[in-house]
């Protein structure tokens, strides 16, 4: 018979006994409602649509272990974090709050922020607002981390405040052993606020790591939220993440994911444009190598008439890599005049390469403009051939297509701050990969 | 010795021998034309020369200021001195045609042992440049070639070649598809760029290019052979008989 892949429930154990350690209600609650789902879903597995074309078993080969110290000494990697110099930083290692690292005086006008290390501290706005924004239904990653989160960010934003500065949140992954951690956050973006937050994941190469977080954002009435997020783990290392947003009328977010680095990275991304008007603006971008598996899962909700979405993601694959994009555009039925669309773009370096891109529409209302597409190319050799003919070497070439391909949905990002640290981030990644084939 | 030399040089392609046989010196300083029909194997040479990939070289040789030519890759030929103006010139997006330039130019830099160019320094050469060309800079900040007409596609390459300086220039149709005023531009390029340090090959179906560039000799290419040379009288010769006659003879 062949090896049992469903019904496997790893982390198990773990989830004895996190419920009765005399915590506060909501933290009880929370973890309550994620071991439910948990345990009747257990690991995705190939069978769940969801998780079709991305494998977890390499997750059950390690024995990862919770609360793994950092090794000592650790600093923040200034040339791998997203380039923020104006920004405020609040730093995480191993998934727990590192006050060290963290800058002394984060408090801004108009910003409340808190870390979730000791639940019964927790602020109202938190307790009020946390576990409510992602449905755990079918997404038993996010369920364990309701389960087993032991710390996290919670942000509020002010109504009507104007951020002067970003806020840098830094994940910093380093352990000697197979370490784990759940983080938990939440950002609450007030009436008729900006704000910018960029996170950066970043991991130091040792012994593999498994972060697997959760981020719940609520933008209220006219919030304008710009977001970015790097991720750049070590190489064996393992990063699913789940970011929920729920927007509130004519708000307006503005997001972009870049991948650069993991072995197996999910940057799952749920939008529920809740009230009339409210527009989000997600891109993304990844360079996948080795035998990396880079997964971006984007499912937009339009519940609500007049919003619009436009999903834009392009990836280039090298070596044995793969790349999985599964976009779902849900239009209910009161959703007239939704304006919704989604893309992605493959680059196939390699002829190892692959892409799995999964689009899709689902519309129930008759009044919307909705599009989708999804294409996969490899480097124009006519192109190629221009440069060697102008005296440019083969590989500078192939780099500067490869960053062309990509530059364009970098360039759109609306922040200019974002951009810089996006496409420096990029152009650092792509110079490795140049190295890496040597020419 | 000239500066380039070919001889003998047969090519296959996919099996089928499109050049067959091919001899011929260009000189420093001398512009050779090569005339001929559709199908007589002009492209084919171009390529050759500019080590493109997918053409099999059966037999003879080129040599390039003496060295092996046909041993190079086509970067490296690019960067010794070798350039080809292209009868399609590849549009590339997201790249504009400064930062194009400019890494070409500083790679043949780094081949002469001199030192690269920043953005700034590579700015003002390609002002010089526009204006001694007589030619206006709006396309530099342009993706190279990305929605250019035929016209400013030709003329692009005349601006690469005036940057990279070469010491053989091969033209590839450089005048098809272009209306008279566009060929009047693209030929004081060429003419401005003449000079005793440079050998020029203009491959060509038409004569009207050779009214505005003169050349030092003509040759006529059909069936994959150099049929007939001359002076520039030839061409005026073609213009009045046309290729039929090589045609036959060729073919026969």
């Amino acid at each position: 018979m062949k090896a049992k892949t469903r019904g496997l429930t790893p982390f198990l154990a773990r989830l004895d006994g996190v419920v009765d350690a005399g915590q506060p209600d909501w933290a009880v609650a929370l973890r309550r409602s994620g071991l439910t789902v948990y345990r009747e879903e257990g690991l995705p597995h190939p069978k769940i649509e969801a998780w079709k074309y991305t494998r977890l078993d390499g997750l059950t080969r390690t024995a990862f272990e919770a609360d793994v110290a950092a090794p000592g000494g650790l600093t923040v990697p200034d040339g791998r974090v997203a380039g923020m110099t104006e920004a405020h930083r609040l730093v995480f290692v191993n998934g727990r709050h590192n006050p060290e690292l963290s800058d002394d005086n984060l408090a801004d006008n108009g910003i409340e922020i808190a870390t979730l290390g000791a639940p019964e501290a927790a602020p109202g706005w938190v307790t009020e607002r946390i576990g409510r924004v992602l449905d755990l239904d079918g997404m038993p990653l996010a369920a364990l981390n309701a389960a087993l989160w032991r710390d996290g960010a919670a942000i509020k934003v002010a109504d009507g405040a104007q951020l002067q500065k970003p806020l840098h949140l830094i994940f910093l992954a380093a352990a000697s052993t197979p370490a784990m951690f759940q983080a938990r956050h939440l950002l609450i973006a007030g009436r008729g606020s900006r704000a910018t937050v960029i996170e950066s994941h970043v991991g130091q190469e040792g012994a593999p790591t498994f972060s697997n977080s959760v981020m719940e954002v609520v933008l209220e009435d006219a919030a304008v939220l710009d977001h970015a997020k790097l991720v750049d783990e070590a190489t064996h290392s393992f990063h699913i993440a789940a970011t929920a947003l729920s927007l509130g009328q004519g708000a307006r977010y503005n997001g972009f994911v870049l991948t650069l680095g993991g072995r197996l990275v999910r940057n799952e991304t749920r939008v529920h444009l809740a009230a009339e008007g409210a527009e989000c603006r997600l891109g993304g971008a990844y360079v996948a190598a080795g035998d990396a598996v880079v997964d971006n899962t984007v499912f937009v909700d339009h519940a609500s008439p007049g919003a619009a979405s436009r999903v834009t993601f392009k990836g280039v694959i090298d070596d044995t890599a793969r790349g999985v994009f599964q976009g779902k555009t849900l239009v209910r039925p009161q959703a007239q005049k939704t304006d919704g669309h989604q893309i992605h773009k493959a680059l196939l370096l390699s002829p190892g390469a692959e892409i799995d891109a999964k689009p899709e529409l689902e519309i129930y209302a008759d009044d919307v403009k909705c599009g989708h597409g999804a294409t996969a190319a490899q480097l124009d050799e006519d192109m190629v051939f221009y440069f060697l003919a102008r005296g440019i070497p083969e590989a500078s070439a192939r780099r500067l297509l490869v960053e062309a391909f990509l530059g364009d949905v970098v360039g759109e990002i609306e922040s200019p701050e974002i951009a810089d640290a996006m496409s420096s981030a990029l152009a650092r990644r792509l110079a490795e990969i140049r190295a890496d084939h040597g020419a | 010795m000239a500066l380039l030399e070919i001889r003998d040089l047969r090519v296959e392609v996919a099996g089928k021998e499109i050049l067959r046989g091919i001899s011929l010196d260009v000189e420093a300083g001398k512009v050779h034309a090569i005339l001929g029909p559709n199908g007589s194997g002009k492209s084919t040479l171009s390529h050759v020369i500019a080590g493109r990939p997918g053409y099999d070289v059966t037999g003879g040789g080129v040599r390039f200021d003496g060295l092996d030519l046909l041993e190079m890759k086509a970067d490296e030929r690019a960067r010794k001195g070798v350039f080809l103006a292209f009868q399609y010139p590849v549009e590339i997006p997201g790249v504009t045609t400064t930062t194009f330039l400019r890494h070409a130019l500083n790679a043949r830099r780094r081949e002469h042992g001199e030192p690269e160019l920043d953005a700034m320094e590579f700015v003002k050469v390609m002002r010089r440049k526009t204006k001694e060309l007589g030619i206006t800079d709006d396309l530099l900040k342009r993706p190279v070639n990305v929605g250019f007409s035929g016209g400013e596609k030709k003329r692009n390459e005349i601006l690469q070649m005036a940057i990279l300086e070469p010491r053989l220039a091969v033209l590839d149709e450089t005048d098809s598809g272009l209306d008279i005023d566009a060929l009047k531009v693209v030929s004081d390029g060429i003419n401005a760029l003449r000079s005793a340090y440079r050998g020029v090959l203009l491959i060509t179906h038409y004569q009207r290019l050779l009214d505005y560039v003169v050349p030092d000799r003509v040759h006529v290419l059909a069936h994959g052979r150099i049929v007939k040379s001359g002076g520039k009288e030839l061409a005026l010769e073609l213009e009045e008989t046309g290729y039929a006659e090589f045609l036959d003879s060729a073919a026969a």
